[in-house]
């Protein structure tokens, strides 16, 4: 089973994302997705900054995926994916339609997002006939579905694609057209001021009795819980999920990479750490369950 | 050429009402989870919805099927069947979301339109550019997420006619990638058709005649005992960080276009789409009537002038009876 590390979802400095993968270099993970997923506002890294960090992460056998805009609405936003496609030299993660247009077009292959809602075995043999190599387990399927998926993929067809699961993170829930944390602030999407520099982590907000409810980050609404299928390895391994994808975090991310490294190695299952794991059982996602009953 | 007026009906009675008020195309649904809005009670069986398709034949007018929900894995033989069903029932167009589905529709029923639902979250050219060359669609419905002269741009683009939310409860999230409803309930649209599913939303009384509302154990809102309050959505509900609660998504407002009408003609969108299958017949008439006089005031070619009246109409049905313009207006976003 491989370790991977999703694209920081939040906004940084760049100095402190080139330490970040400084740091991503020397750890256990097998592939870095890279790239800006939110917002095309956020020019902290540069192309040329992105192609440095590529090619560190390479130079220490990383296998470095590029990942596409979430929502992608502008011209110049198309511009900007289609050059990474076509002069990119690295795999894609397409986040949405026009980036599976263009990599098919290109006649490369691809990794599909989680947005792209492929939630059947005919919808994943379509595209794997059209480049599709690994597919990125949508955050609300669990391992039903997922079983469904492998027990109805044609017989005959090319072999079961290369399967992803988020196992640590926050969930990405929702995208807009508004941006949550320039509103926060008082702010129009146009006037932002790049505010969420300011929100390593992004915000988050509670319900009025105080229970942690979501976290705002730009256009993306992320769960304010962190996911942790740490505990169910065991279970990822016999689905034949060779992908565990982690998502960065501004604190503490080599710890976790380090977690589940572990976890990989040892005989016992990983003791619980974070916070939910409903999707994954079929329940509501921000639920706790260890069988069929949720707890939240 | 004017622009089509697409109504929504969950049920037989709304259905003639849009029908008699001047929609020129009514969607509907199939009494299953294969649409958007699989509500106990509503939607369409394969009897009722042939007479449907007979009586706006009847009238020149076009039935859609909306079949904008995900089948998994070892559902999908009831989406194939509805998709038959549809088919059998001489519907006008399939308003389909999902890869497989209009991969189906195009093989098996080539001759019937296929739309891309707003639950397919295709933003661009390009994107509709895929769903075009693979599927053969005609139309697409674009997600509430662009700016007017986002659309307006598209529309010069775009591979397809464009299709456009004109009026009713308004999504602020992108269609088709939206998990709040799914976190909390285990139940959304994309899998489900229900965001917010009933069942599972509880109104509490409190001390001083306050109300609050939750949605399995999260607690969306509370109300002052003057304070008016609608269905209970996340996204519309009232959070906090270092803040007083707030609109931290949106207001409960919905989407009133009717001022852009003709910058939305001008643009080249083909047809307007009102929301609100879960409505009533009221809800449908009242809306048609607005939509269907405003737009024969535009086709006059005499200069658009809104009436007040068009408004406070559209106004009195619509969610938190306040509206907004919603992302078509950029300051907004």
């Amino acid at each position: 089973m491989n370790l991977t590390l999703a694209p920081i979802p939040y906004f940084w400095p760049r100095t402190m994302v080139r330490e970040f993968y400084e740091a991503v270099a020397t750890w256990p993970v097998d592939v870095v997705y890279l790239g800006e997923i939110i917002c095309s506002k956020r020019r902290e890294m540069r192309t040329r900054d992105w192609q440095e960090v590529a090619g560190l992460l390479v130079a220490q056998g990383k296998e470095v995926v590029f990942s596409t805009l979430s929502l992608i609405e502008a011209e110049s936003e198309i511009l900007a994916m289609n050059r990474w496609v076509e002069h990119g030299g690295l795999l894609i993660e397409a986040n949405d339609w026009s980036a599976v247009h263009s990599l098919h077009a290109h006649g490369l292959p691809f990794v599909a997002g989680a947005s792209l809602n492929l939630y059947n075995h005919e919808a994943l043999h379509f595209l794997q006939q059209r480049g599709m190599r690994r597919f990125v387990l949508g955050v609300d399927q669990g391992a039903e579905q997922l079983q469904a998926l492998r027990t109805h993929f044609p017989a005959g067809a090319q072999h079961f694609p290369q399967t992803e699961v988020l196992v640590w993170g926050r969930v990405p829930l929702a995208y807009s057209a508004r941006c949550f944390t320039a509103r926060a602030q008082e702010r129009s999407k146009d006037d932002c001021a790049h505010c969420c520099l300011q929100y390593p982590e992004g915000i988050v907000l509670d319900t009025r009795e105080d229970q942690p409810f979501v976290c705002l980050n730009g256009i993306q609404v992320l769960s304010a819980q962190c996911c942790d299928l740490g505990p169910e390895l065991e279970q990822l391994q016999a689905l034949d999920v060779q992908y565990l994808r982690i998502t960065p975090q501004a604190v503490g991310t080599g710890a976790v990479i380090e977690r589940f490294r572990q976890g990989l190695a040892a005989a016992q299952p990983l003791g619980r750490e974070g916070d939910c794991n409903g999707f994954w059982h079929g329940g509501p996602g921000m639920a706790w369950m260890s069988s069929a009953n949720p707890s939240i | 050429m004017s622009m089509e007026l697409v109504c929504p009906a969950g049920s037989p009675a709304a259905f003639v009402a849009a029908l008699e008020q001047g929609a020129d195309a009514i969607y509907v649904g199939l009494r299953n989870p294969t649409n958007a809005r699989a509500f106990p009670g509503l939607n369409f069986t394969p009897q009722t919805l042939q007479e449907a398709v007979r009586q706006a034949h009847a009238r020149g007018r076009k039935v859609f099927l909306a079949l904008n929900t995900y089948p998994m894995a070892g559902q999908i033989s009831l989406w194939k069947e509805s998709i038959d069903c549809g088919a059998a029932a001489g519907v006008d167009a399939l308003i389909l979301a999902e890869i497989a589905m209009l991969d189906y529709a195009a093989r098996v029923h080539p001759h019937i339109a296929r739309h891309l639902s707003v639950q397919g979250s295709a933003t661009t050219p390009q994107a509709l550019r895929f769903f075009q060359e693979q599927f053969g669609i005609t139309r697409a419905v674009l997600p509430r997420v662009l700016s007017l002269e986002q659309v307006e741009r598209l529309c010069t683009q775009a591979p397809v006619a464009i299709e456009v939310f004109a009026f009713g409860s308004l999504c602020i999230m992108v269609e088709g990638r939206c998990q709040l409803s799914s976190f909390v309930t285990g139940r959304s649209p994309n899998c489900h058709g229900v965001c917010s599913p009933a069942e599972q939303v509880q109104w509490e009384e409190r001390p001083g005649g306050e109300r609050q509302v939750r949605l399995g154990s999260v607690l969306i809102d509370r109300f002052g005992p003057e304070e008016f309050a609608s269905y209970p959505t996340l996204c519309k509900g009232r959070y906090h960080s270092s803040t007083q609660p707030y609109y931290a998504l949106e207001e409960p407002v919905s989407l009133n276009t009717l001022a852009l009408l003709p910058r939305l003609a001008q643009a080249g969108v083909v047809a307007l789409k009102v929301e609100g299958r879960q409505r009533g017949p009221a809800y449908v008439t009242q809306v048609t009537q607005v939509w269907r006089a405003a737009l024969d005031a535009l086709a006059t070619g005499a200069p658009f002038t809104l009436q007040p009246e068009w408004q406070s109409r559209l106004a009195h049905v619509a969610e938190g009876k306040q509206t907004t313009l919603g992302p078509y207006h950029r300051a907004w976003q």
